[in-house]
């Protein structure tokens, strides 16, 4: 069968129902396709065709034996911060470029109990520090639409696999834009659940409460067949949080047809690209038409966003990484003189730029006479923020905005600027901070025929109004369609 | 304020890191310009707020406490860069 590769996980599903296919030859096909564009995209850091094809065959028995689920023999990547059992997770960095877990992350259970094809593991930004991939220890990824731009990170591997139909699905996670960036950058759908929603539970951890695991496609309706997959209660996790779901897939065709969007003044006032301001005001013009009103609203606290980001994030990232210390997992360095030596020596080897960057300001920020006036001041800004969410939220179904100020930018051109860097996430990072749910959808392209994404926020554990807003306008537009000419 | 390079050596020991003199220095500046911007949060009026340190309302999860299959040793020490078969090996650090 031609372009399989192309083809959404409700299509691939439906010919494996109709036995028109095998999951291994679907598989084959990804992985094929992987071959080619690899050398070009390094979507993954590690591709396992051995795994895969194993995989691929325990679909197929499950579809033969009539055991097969909605997603059973659909090939997906894995962002490599997700442990999987006996195979390398390396979340990009030197210190765990050896590590192989002995378990599976609960995401990763999920996926093999449904019978998914693992294709690999996804690059990424070293323990998922970054907005552009350019931070793995394995070299960046590039841009499916233009291979000297970045994908967007963290999780752009991810992103880039699904962008280049490497992989049908993928995973990321999403700690201040690392889902909704790269989605928008490559021209897919990615969505990062509430807070709570799925398990982080063997997801290598970068800032625990504003990590999240989320689902990318490049058609919200295999969005809404992962979440039906992703979100479920976790004992493993104790932030999980024991919510009973609906179908999602029961949203796909729900009119939104007097549904509110609500249109934040502080984010289109600091738009300055025009090609954003198009798309954006393209895509309210379609949600119009399907009936979907819009209210202008204010955030006030989400100017100071970033900068509380930028201190709760290292922060609580500085206490996470104080695990990798050369004794259970991970890298060691061989020259040292004692135990505490052997500490600095092994960090210093093992972490990049950005991590230490982070880790130094996290452990100024957290250092005792700067606590009160760095961490507690964030964290209290960051009660105001979702406060301002709250209220927003009593007017409107959803919060409409873009997902980044301006469309992907050249490798390199803001490595060694880290404030540039961050400023890509002013319209993401509020999000996490008040553990929202958030999706970003093509939305349109720029004159130079770059993706641009919109993003769409809704209230806690409403991610089906998401699926609803989405799938609508999906229908009513092709950008989520276009394949980049790689 | 200007960071200087005693403070990012007393950072750099508290996390842990044997930084190259380069490495330092870059990070000097770097710190210094992303605390300046961090310095826009004083700006904001604060009192009376709570601080919240995540976005789920906490509990305590409770479950059986009854004995589940874990880790075998062997799996346990798969990944130390230094064991000898029970037990992960650190360099010796009481004399």
């Amino acid at each position: 069968m031609p372009n399989l590769h192309e083809k959404s996980a409700a299509e691939l599903a439906g010919l494996l129902r109709d036995k028109k296919i095998s999951a291994v030859e679907i598989t084959k096909s990804a992985l094929e396709r992987i071959n080619t564009l690899e050398p070009t995209l390094h979507s993954f850091v590690n591709v396992y065709p051995d795994l895969a094809v194993t995989m691929a065959e325990q679909a197929d028995r499950m579809i033969q034996d009539g055991s097969a689920r909605p997603l059973t023999g659909i090939p997906i990547a894995i962002k490599d911060n997700m442990c999987l059992k006996s195979r390398k997770t390396t979340c990009g960095s030197k210190i765990l470029a050896n590590f192989t877990p002995p378990y599976d992350a609960t995401v990763v259970n999920l996926i093999k109990n449904e019978g998914m094809v693992i294709l690999g593991s996804a690059n990424m930004d070293e323990f998922a520090m970054g907005s552009s991939t350019e931070t793995s220890c394995w070299g960046p990824t590039k841009n499916p639409w233009d291979t000297e731009r970045i994908p967007g990170g963290s999780s752009g591997g991810s992103a880039a696999a699904v962008a280049s139909c490497q992989a049908t699905v993928a995973l990321g996670s999403d700690t201040g834009g690392s889902i909704r960036l790269p989605a928008s950058f490559c021209g897919v759908t990615g969505m990062k659940p509430t807070y709570g929603a799925v398990s982080r539970f063997g997801l290598v951890a970068y800032a625990s409460s504003l990590d999240q695991i989320g689902p990318f496609a490049r058609d919200i309706k295999d969005i809404a067949l992962m979440l039906n997959l992703l979100c479920k209660h976790d004992p493993m996790d104790s932030t999980s949080v024991p919510v009973q779901r609906s179908d999602f897939s029961t949203f796909l065709d729900k009119k939104p047809s007097g549904m509110t969007l609500g249109v934040p003044v502080e984010f289109f006032n600091k738009l300055s690209n025009q090609d954003v301001e198009r798309s954006l005001t393209e895509a309210r013009k379609v949600f119009e038409k399907l009936g979907v009103k819009f209210v202008e609203l204010s955030l006030p606290s989400l100017d100071y966003g970033i900068a509380a980001y930028y201190v709760i994030a290292p922060c609580e990232a500085s206490s996470n990484l104080a695990r990798y210390d050369g004794v259970k997992y991970g890298h060691r360095a061989e020259n040292f003189d004692g135990m505490i030596d052997m500490y600095c020596r092994t960090r210093a080897e093992g972490f990049g730029p950005e991590v230490k960057r982070r880790i130094m300001l996290g452990t100024y920020a957290l250092s005792w006479c700067y606590y009160d006036a760095y961490y507690l001041k964030a964290a209290k800004i960051r009660t105001l923020i979702t406060q301002d969410f709250k209220k927003a939220f009593e007017g409107c179904d959803g919060i409409f905005c873009p997902v980044a100020p301006a469309p992907a930018f050249k490798i390199g051109e803001k490595i060694d600027d880290p404030i540039q860097m961050y400023l890509t996430d002013v319209f993401t990072i509020p999000v996490n901070m008040a553990g929202l749910p958030g999706i970003s959808c093509p939305a349109g392209f720029s004159s130079d025929g770059l993706p641009i994404g919109m993003q769409i926020i809704a209230s806690h554990f409403q991610e089906s109004k998401l699926v609803q807003l989405v799938s609508a306008f999906q229908r009513e537009t092709d950008h989520h369609l276009k394949h980049p000419a790689i | 304020m200007k960071i200087t390079l005693d403070q990012v050596d007393y950072v750099a020991a508290l996390g842990r890191l044997a930084l190259s003199r380069e490495e330092k220095m870059k990070f000097m500046g770097q710190l210094d310009d992303v605390l300046k911007y961090m310095d826009t949060l004083s700006a904001v009026p604060t009192d009376n707020v709570e601080p919240m340190a995540g976005p789920v309302e906490l509990f305590t999860p409770m479950r059986d406490d009854t004995v589940n299959p874990s880790l075998l040793i062997e799996e346990a020490l798969a990944n130390a860069p230094a064991s000898d078969g029970s037990s992960f090996l650190v360099p010796k650090i009481i004399e």
